[in-house]
C-alpha cells in the first residue's frame, strides 16, 4: 500500500555545522542558532495516505472491530439515530475540503438511508466549546448535509447549559456524575465520527467529554485530575483517561450503544509553499530557502492583524490515514497505535531546558486569536505533554517558548477569559487556588452561560481549563520563559519575558545551573517523545 | 498721650468694640487679638448671614475654627468655649443693604459700642462695579448712618487703603482726601446712581435677541445636542457671566479712568468722601493699610488668610507659570504684615478720636523702611532654587528669569498667546476626535487659562508693581512713639522692625506655598491615584444605580452600523455595493442631524425600518449581536456592568437603540431602557416609534422616575455616557462618568472633576470595514440542540 517508505522521527546533535533551528514564533518564524551539544527533536515524516479513503471508511463501517456489528446491521426503520462529530478544534489547521467528517458522515447517512432511518439528528460535540458558525459547519460537513439538515433543524449543536436537552445517567463507581445530551442519550444508536490528532483524542472521551455538561466535565477537568496524568497523552498513565473510561463504561452499563468510527490523519500538515516547514533544515533546498527567506521577510513587514486572517486561512492537505469502526475501546486501540505510528519518537533521558517555537494556533482559537492563555496552555499543556514516559525536561528544569503573546482577546470568542486574564491572573496564578476561589463563580455566571448559549463563546469556564491543563507542567518546572512576547501579559501569567533565545537560556542557567542540556521540540508538525 | 505702660490694653478694657468683615482676612486677625491682647473687652462681630449658614453658623466655622484662633485656643484650653460664649456677640447684618439689615436688639447692640470697626469691603481688584460701589463706596457711609441716628458717640475706625491716593507719583500724605490737592473731585452720589444704571442697562443688553442668539450659539457649540433645559440653564449662566463680565469691565475702566489702579481703590476712595459726608456727629479715624500680607509674629508668624494679591502671583511664578511679570525694578512694593495693621488699628481705638475731628492713619512700609521690587524678586527667586516645587512626574520646576519689561509689552504677548490658543481649542474642540485624542482641546484650554490667568495677573496686579507713590506715615510714627515700651512689644505697627529677607523668605512663602496646593516633595506618587480613587469611589457598597448609556460607551458602534448590518444581510452582493454607496452620500446630513437633536435624528432615521419583517429582523438581531455588538463591545465596560451587578447596585441601560437590537444584551442588565417600533396587523415595522425615545433630557427624566419608583437615590447614583448630549442624565446622579468623551464631554469632565474612563475594544478582535452583514448561503445555522 505505502508509494513510499516514510522517515522515522530523529534526534539530532546540534554541532558547529549545523544549520540555524527553525522555530515557529506565532504568525512568524525565526531561525535560532542553539548551542554545539543541544538536542533537536524531529517528527517523522508523513506517512502515506489511504489510496481510496470512501472505500477504506466503507470497509470500516462493514468490517467493525471489536464486540459490534457492521453498521447497516444496527439500522432499522423507525429507529432514532443521532450522529456526532467532532467540533472546530480538530483537525489543525482546518483541512481541505472534503474534511474526513464529511466523508464518514456521508458514508454513514448512505446505510441509514439504505436502512430506512428517518429520524436522524446531527450534534457537534461541542462540550463547551463556543458553537460552530454557519461557514465551518458547513466546511466540517460539506453542503450536501448542510442542506439536507439545517434549514430542518436536524444540524444542532450541544447546548450543555440548557437543561432540557441534558439528561443525568448517574453518577460512576468513583461518584463521578454523567451527563451527556438526552437526544444522544435517549436514541437507539450513537454514531461518533472522530478525528484523531494527538494521542489524547478519542476512545470514551469522545462522547464522554464531547457530550457532556459542567457538572459531568468537572470531574476531570480539574488540577488534581492534570497534575496525575503523566501525562494525558499517554492514556494508560492518565487519570483524565481513567475517569472518562469510568464515565464511557458507566454509559455503556445504562444501554446506551455507541458505534465508534475513528481516523487518524498523517502529518501533512501544511501546503506546498510551506513546505520548508515539514523539512529537516540541513536539508532545505535553494526552493525552501528562498521560500524562508521570503515568507518570514514578508511577514515580518506584514501587520500583525494581516498576518493572522492569511494564517488562519491555511487549509491543511492532511490526509487520512487510517480509518477504524466499532466498539469505542477495540477501535481506539488501533487508533492510538496509528497515531503513535506517525508521531512517536524515541528520545534518551531528559535535559535541563526545553525550548519550543509555538505556531499561530491551538485547538481554541481556529478562526481567531492566539490569546496569552492559549499561549500558556499550547505551550505548557499540549507541547509539554506531548511524552511518553517521563517529560522531556528534568523535574525542576526550564521550559522556553517562542511567541509574540500580545495582550489581546476575540471579545466574540474568549470573552471569559478577558476577565479571567485581568481579574483572576492579577490575583494568582496558582492553579488550585484559581479552582477553589474562582472557577464555581466564572462556571455559573449567567452572563457568560447567555453568551456560550446564544453568541460564539466558550463556556465561561473554559480559561480555567486552559490554565488546569498547564498545571502539570507548572508543578513539574523549575521555570518558564517566554521569548519575543509582551512583556507585561508574560508577567501577568508568571513567566518571565525574554527578548532573545539567548537572554533566555542565560536567564535559564540561573535555576538549572551552568552549561545545561537543551532539548528542541521542532513541531508542528506533532510529535510525542517517547523519552527513555 | 498715652503715657501709662500696656495703656492700649488698659483703654481698651471694659469697652465694647464691634467688627464688621469678622470673616475677612483683616477682620478675623481683629477679633482673634482683641479676644486675646485685650483681656477686658467684649467683640460685636457683624457678619452678614450667608444662603445657606446664619451669621453665628458663620462665625463658629468661618472665625473661630480657622488657624487663627489655635494659639488662643491652646492659651485658654477648656475654657474657650466659655470665654468666646461671654465676650463676643454675634450680630447679623450686611453693609451693602441700606439701615445694614439689622433688627432693633442687634442695631442696639451695635450702637452701644465704644469703638466700631469697619473693615468690611469686597476686596478683589475685579468685582463688578456695583458690587464694589455697594459694598465699598457706600458701606461706611451706611455704618455711619446707622451710628448717627441712633445718637451713637462711638468712634469709628473706617479701614480704607492706602491706595485712594490714584496711580500718582511723589509723597502721599496722611491727609483726608477733600484736603490732598491732587484727589479727583468726583460726586460720589452721580457715581452710586450711574454704577446702577450701569447694571440695569447691561442686564437689559443682555436680553436683546441678538446677544440671547449669541448666547445660545455658544451653548449650544459647547454641550451639543443637550436637550432644552440643559442649554437653556446653560443660556442663562452665559447670560448672566457676560453681564458680570461687562461690569467688570465697567469698574476697570471707570476706576482707571480717574486714575485708581483698579475698582477697589475707586470705591474706597470715594467711600472715604461719602463717609465724611454722611458722619453728622460720629468720630471718625480712617486707617490706610497698604497691600496686606500674612503676619510676621502675631498670632503665629506667616498665618494668611485666602489667597490675596501677591500669592497667585508668586505660586504662578513657582510653577513656572508666570513666564514674565512686569514691575519696574527699583520701584517700591508696599507691603504690611497683617499683624502690624491690627496693632495700629487697635492703637488708634485705644487712643481715641482726634478732638479736632476725622483724621487719617496709614499703615505703610514704603517710606520707612522700602522694599524694593527687584530685592523681592531676588529673594523669591533665591527661595524657590532652595525650595522648588514640583511637577505631576516629581520632578523640580525651576522658575523663570525675570526681565522687568514693560506692562505693556507683556500684556501683548499674553493677549497674542491667548488668542491664539482659543481659537486652537475651537477648532480641535469642533473634530469628531474621542477618547485619549479628545483630551486634546483640554490641555489646550489648560495652557489658554494659564495664559488668561497670567494675562489677568499682569492687568490688575501690574499696577501695584509701577505704583511710585510713597505714602507718609508720620502719623503713624507719632503714634507709636508715644506707646511705652510694654505697648511697643505687645502691638508692635512700626514697619522698621521688618527684616524684608527674614519676612519673605522664612515667614510669608513657607505660608503661602504650605496653603498653596502645590507638591513639594519630589518623587513618583504614594497611595492610590485620582483614578483608582474615582474607581474606588464608584464601585462602593453604598451606590444605587449604575446607569450605562450604550453606544461608544459599551460598543463602538451606532444605529446607523446596526440598521446597515441588518439591511444588507439578504441582500446580494451588487445591491450591498449600492446601498453602501447610498449610505455613505448620506452620512454628512445623518451626522449634522445627530449633532442638532438626538431625538430627531432618530425619529428621522428609524423609518427606514418602515415594512421590515419584525421576525425575521428579530432573528438576525441575534446574530448582529455576534458579529457587530460584541465584536465592537468594550471588555472593561461589559466587566464595569457586571461588577456593579455584583455589588448589588441596580444596573440600568439606557440607549435609544431599538429594542431587538439590546434584546441579547438583557442578561447583563437589571433593567434596559430603549426605543420601541410598532408593528403593522401583518406583524412589519411600521418606522414609526411607539414613544418618545430616550434622549438628552429624557433620560434625565427616565433616572429620575426609575430611582423613584424602585426607593432607589439619584445623589448616590452613578452614570456612563460618551457624549454632551447624554448631560442631562450625568448631571442628574451624584457620580457622572465620561466614557472615551468626545471633545465637548472631555472639557466639561475635567472642568467639573468627572472621573474619566478610557474603554477600548478588545485588540484581539476581527475589524469589518464595513458594518454590513456577511453573505449567507441559507437562512438558517443551526441552533443549538
Amino acid at each position: 500500500m505505502p508509494a513510499r517508505s516514510a522517515r522515522p522521527g530523529f534526534v539530532l546533535d546540534v554541532d558547529r555545522s549545523t544549520p540555524p533551528t527553525l522555530f515557529w514564533h506565532g504568525e512568524q518564524y525565526h531561525l535560532e542558532r542553539l548551542p554545539a551539544g543541544s538536542r533537536v527533536v524531529y517528527p517523522p515524516e508523513a506517512l502515506p495516505a489511504l489510496e481510496h479513503p470512501d472505500a477504506a471508511i466503507r470497509h470500516a463501517l462493514l468490517n467493525p472491530l471489536g464486540d459490534s456489528q457492521p453498521l447497516p446491521s444496527l439500522l432499522r426503520a423507525g429507529m432514532r439515530l443521532t450522529i456526532c462529530f467532532d467540533d472546530i478544534s480538530l483537525p489543525l489547521p482546518p483541512m481541505r475540503r472534503p474534511d474526513v467528517r464529511q466523508r464518514v458522515i456521508e458514508a454513514v447517512l448512505d446505510m441509514a438511508a439504505e436502512a430506512g432511518v428517518d429520524d436522524v439528528v446531527l450534534i457537534a460535540a461541542l462540550a463547551l466549546h463556543r458553537r460552530m458558525t454557519e461557514q465551518e459547519l458547513r466546511h466540517a460537513l460539506g453542503d450536501r448535509v448542510y442542506d439536507a439538515f439545517a434549514p430542518q433543524g436536524l444540524l444542532t449543536q450541544l447546548d450543555a447549559e440548557d437543561p432540557e436537552s441534558m439528561l443525568h445517567l448517574g453518577t460512576t463507581d468513583a461518584g463521578e456524575d454523567v451527563e451527556i445530551s438526552k437526544r444522544a442519550a435517549t436514541s437507539d444508536l450513537i454514531v461518533y465520527v472522530n478525528i484523531n490528532l494527538v494521542a489524547m483524542d478519542g476512545g470514551h472521551k469522545s462522547v464522554a467529554t464531547g457530550l457532556a455538561s459542567y457538572r459531568s466535565l468537572r470531574h476531570h477537568h480539574n488540577v488534581r485530575t492534570m497534575q496525575h496524568s503523566r501525562s494525558f497523552m499517554d492514556q494508560h498513565r492518565s487519570e483524565l483517561h481513567s475517569s472518562n473510561w469510568r464515565m464511557g463504561r458507566h454509559i455503556a452499563a445504562c444501554g446506551i450503544k455507541i458505534f465508534q468510527i475513528e481516523t487518524t490523519l498523517n502529518s501533512n500538515t501544511f501546503p506546498e509553499q510551506f513546505a520548508f516547514l515539514q523539512r529537516r533544515e540541513w536539508e532545505w533546498t535553494a526552493r525552501d530557502r528562498a521560500t524562508f527567506l521570503g515568507v518570514s521577510k514578508s511577514l515580518d513587514r506584514t501587520p500583525a492583524r494581516l498576518a493572522r486572517s492569511i494564517f488562519q486561512s491555511i487549509r491543511s492537505p492532511h490526509q487520512m490515514q487510517s480509518v477504524q469502526a466499532g466498539e469505542v475501546e477495540a477501535v481506539h486501540e488501533v487508533t492510538t497505535r496509528n497515531v503513535y505510528r506517525q508521531q512517536l519518537v524515541e528520545v534518551q533521558g531528559q535535559s535541563d531546558i526545553l525550548t519550543m517555537g509555538l505556531p499561530y494556533i491551538c485547538p481554541y482559537n481556529v478562526n481567531s486569536i492566539m490569546n496569552p492563555i492559549l499561549v500558556a496552555c499550547l505551550g505548557l499543556g499540549y507541547f509539554f505533554n506531548l511524552y511518553r514516559g517521563k517529560p522531556l525536561v528534568r523535574e525542576g528544569g526550564v521550559v522556553i517558548m517562542r511567541h509574540p503573546t500580545p495582550w489581546a482577546f476575540h471579545p466574540v470568542h474568549h470573552p471569559s477569559y478577558i476577565d479571567f486574564f485581568e481579574q483572576v491572573l492579577a490575583e494568582t496564578t496558582d492553579p488550585l487556588e484559581i479552582e477553589s476561589k474562582f472557577e464555581e463563580g466564572f462556571a455559573t455566571d449567567p452572563w457568560y452561560v447567555h453568551l456560550y448559549r446564544t453568541s460564539y463563546a466558550y463556556h465561561g469556564v473554559h480559561p480555567f481549563y486552559m490554565w488546569y491543563w498547564c498545571a502539570h507542567a507548572l508543578q513539574h518546572l523549575g521555570g518558564v520563559i517566554l521569548v519575543g512576547g509582551d512583556p507585561k501579559a508574560v508577567r501577568r501569567m508568571g513567566f518571565k519575558p525574554a527578548s532573545t533565545m539567548r537572554d533566555a537560556l542565560e536567564m535559564a542557567e540561573d535555576v538549572v545551573g551552568r552549561d545545561p542540556s537543551i532539548t528542541h521540540m521542532h513541531t508542528p508538525p506533532l510529535l510525542i517523545a517517547d523519552v527513555k | 498721650m498715652v503715657d501709662n505702660p500696656a495703656v492700649i490694653r488698659e483703654r481698651l478694657s471694659g469697652k465694647r468694640v464691634a467688627v464688621t468683615g469678622a470673616t475677612g482676612f483683616l477682620g478675623t486677625a481683629l477679633v482673634e487679638r482683641l479676644l486675646r491682647a485685650v483681656p477686658g473687652c467684649e467683640v460685636v462681630a457683624l457678619v452678614r448671614p450667608g444662603r445657606r449658614a446664619s451669621a453665628e453658623e458663620r462665625v463658629r466655622r468661618e472665625i473661630l475654627r480657622n488657624d487663627c484662633f489655635h494659639r488662643l485656643r491652646d492659651e485658654w484650653g477648656d475654657g474657650f468655649d466659655a470665654e468666646v460664649e461671654r465676650r463676643l456677640t454675634v450680630v447679623s447684618g450686611d453693609v451693602a443693604t441700606d439701615g445694614l439689615g439689622l433688627n432693633e436688639d442687634d442695631r442696639l447692640t451695635l450702637c452701644s459700642c465704644d469703638v466700631v470697626i469697619h473693615s468690611a469691603a469686597a476686596v478683589s481688584f475685579d468685582s463688578p462695579l456695583d458690587t464694589a460701589v455697594e459694598v465699598n463706596l457706600l458701606g461706611p457711609a451706611r455704618l455711619v448712618g446707622v451710628l448717627a441716628s441712633s445718637g451713637s458717640r462711638a468712634h469709628m475706625v473706617a479701614v480704607s487703603t492706602a491706595y485712594v491716593a490714584g496711580s500718582r507719583r511723589g509723597l502721599s500724605p496722611e491727609a483726608l482726601l477733600p484736603d490732598t490737592p491732587f484727589s479727583t473731585e468726583v460726586d460720589w452720589k452721580g457715581e452710586v446712581d450711574a454704577a446702577r444704571r450701569a447694571r440695569a442697562d447691561t442686564d437689559a443688553e443682555s436680553r436683546r435677541p441678538e446677544c440671547l442668539k449669541r448666547f445660545a450659539k455658544l451653548a449650544r457649540a459647547e454641550l451639543g445636542a443637550a436637550g432644552a433645559p440643559v442649554l437653556a440653564e446653560k443660556l442663562e449662566r452665559l447670560r448672566r457671566d457676560w453681564v458680570g463680565d461687562r461690569m467688570v469691565e465697567a469698574g476697570q475702566s471707570r476706576a482707571q479712568g480717574l486714575g485708581w489702579p483698579d475698582v477697589y481703590a475707586y470705591t474706597k476712595a470715594l467711600a472715604e468722601r461719602a463717609l465724611l459726608e454722611s458722619r453728622a456727629h460720629v468720630p471718625v479715624t480712617i486707617v490706610r493699610p497698604s497691600i496686606i500680607e500674612s503676619t510676621l509674629s502675631q498670632p503665629h508668624p506667616g498665618w494668611i488668610r485666602g489667597f490675596r494679591m501677591a500669592e497667585p502671583v508668586i505660586i504662578s511664578y513657582g510653577r513656572g507659570l508666570l513666564k514674565e511679570f512686569p514691575g519696574i525694578p527699583e520701584g517700591v512694593l508696599d507691603v504690611i504684615p497683617a499683624d502690624l495693621v491690627t496693632a495700629a488699628i487697635l492703637a488708634v481705638a485705644a487712643r481715641g478720636p482726634e478732638p479736632a475731628g476725622p483724621d487719617v492713619v496709614q499703615v505703610a512700609s514704603g517710606a520707612r523702611n522700602p522694599l524694593r521690587y527687584r530685592r523681592l524678586v531676588d529673594l523669591v527667586q533665591e527661595w524657590f532654587w532652595e525650595h522648588p516645587l514640583y511637577d505631576a512626574e516629581g520632578q523640580p520646576i525651576v522658575g523663570p528669569e525675570w526681565s522687568f519689561p514693560g506692562r505693556g509689552r507683556v500684556q501683548r504677548q499674553l493677549q497674542r498667546a491667548t488668542k491664539a490658543l482659543s481659537v486652537a481649542e475651537r477648532a480641535v474642540t469642533a473634530l469628531p476626535i474621542r477618547g485619549r485624542a479628545a483630551e486634546l482641546p483640554g490641555h489646550l484650554e489648560n495652557r489658554r487659562s494659564q495664559a488668561e490667568r497670567a494675562l489677568g495677573y499682569v492687568q490688575l496686579y501690574g499696577a501695584y508693581t509701577e505704583v511710585e507713590a510713597v505714602f507718609g506715615v508720620d502719623r503713624l510714627l507719632a503714634l507709636w512713639h508715644s506707646l511705652d515700651d510694654g505697648d511697643r512689644a505687645e502691638f508692635c505697627f512700626d514697619p522698621a522692625t521688618i527684616d524684608w529677607r527674614k519676612y519673605v523668605q522664612e515667614i510669608h512663602l513657607p505660608a503661602i506655598v504650605a496653603s498653596a496646593r502645590v507638591r513639594t516633595t519630589p518623587g513618583g506618587k504614594t497611595g492610590a491615584n485620582r483614578a483608582e480613587r474615582g474607581r474606588r469611589a464608584l464601585l462602593s457598597k453604598d451606590r444605587h444605580i449604575a446607569a450605562f448609556d450604550l453606544e461608544n460607551t459599551l460598543i463602538a458602534s451606532n444605529v446607523v452600523e446596526s440598521y446597515s448590518w441588518l439591511a444588507t444581510r439578504h441582500l446580494p452582493a451588487d445591491e450591498r455595493v449600492r446601498f453602501t454607496l447610498r449610505t455613505l452620500r448620506e452620512a454628512p446630513t445623518l451626522l449634522a442631524l445627530d449633532r442638532r437633536d438626538r431625538g430627531d435624528f432618530l425619529r428621522y432615521f428609524y423609518r427606514r425600518y418602515e415594512d421590515a419583517p419584525a421576525d425575521r429582523v428579530q432573528q438576525d438581531a441575534w446574530e448582529l449581536f455576534s458579529q457587530l455588538i460584541l465584536t465592537k463591545s468594550f471588555p472593561a465596560g461589559f466587566r464595569r456592568v457586571r461588577e456593579h451587578r455584583a455589588l448589588g447596585h441596580r444596573t440600568l441601560l439606557i440607549t435609544g437603540s431599538l429594542d431587538f437590537i439590546v434584546e441579547p444584551l438583557r442578561p447583563l442588565f437589571d433593567d434596559i431602557v430603549c426605543a420601541t417600533l410598532d408593528r403593522d396587523a401583518e406583524g412589519h415595522l411600521t418606522g414609526e416609534l411607539r414613544s418618545a425615545p430616550p434622549t438628552g433630557e429624557a433620560r434625565a427624566l427616565t433616572m429620575a422616575d426609575y430611582a423613584a419608583s424602585e426607593g432607589l437615590r439619584l445623589e448616590e447614583s452613578i452614570a456612563y455616557a460618551d457624549s454632551a448630549s447624554d448631560l442631562p442624565m450625568l448631571e442628574a446622579v451624584g457620580y457622572p462618568v465620561a466614557v472615551n468623551p468626545e471633545a465637548k464631554l472631555a472639557t466639561i469632565a475635567r472642568k467639573r472633576g468627572w472621573h474619566v474612563e478610557q474603554w477600548s475594544r478588545s485588540p484581539g478582535g476581527p475589524r469589518p470595514l464595513m458594518p454590513i452583514g456577511p453573505l449567507l448561503r441559507s437562512a438558517r445555522v443551526g441552533a443549538r440542540s
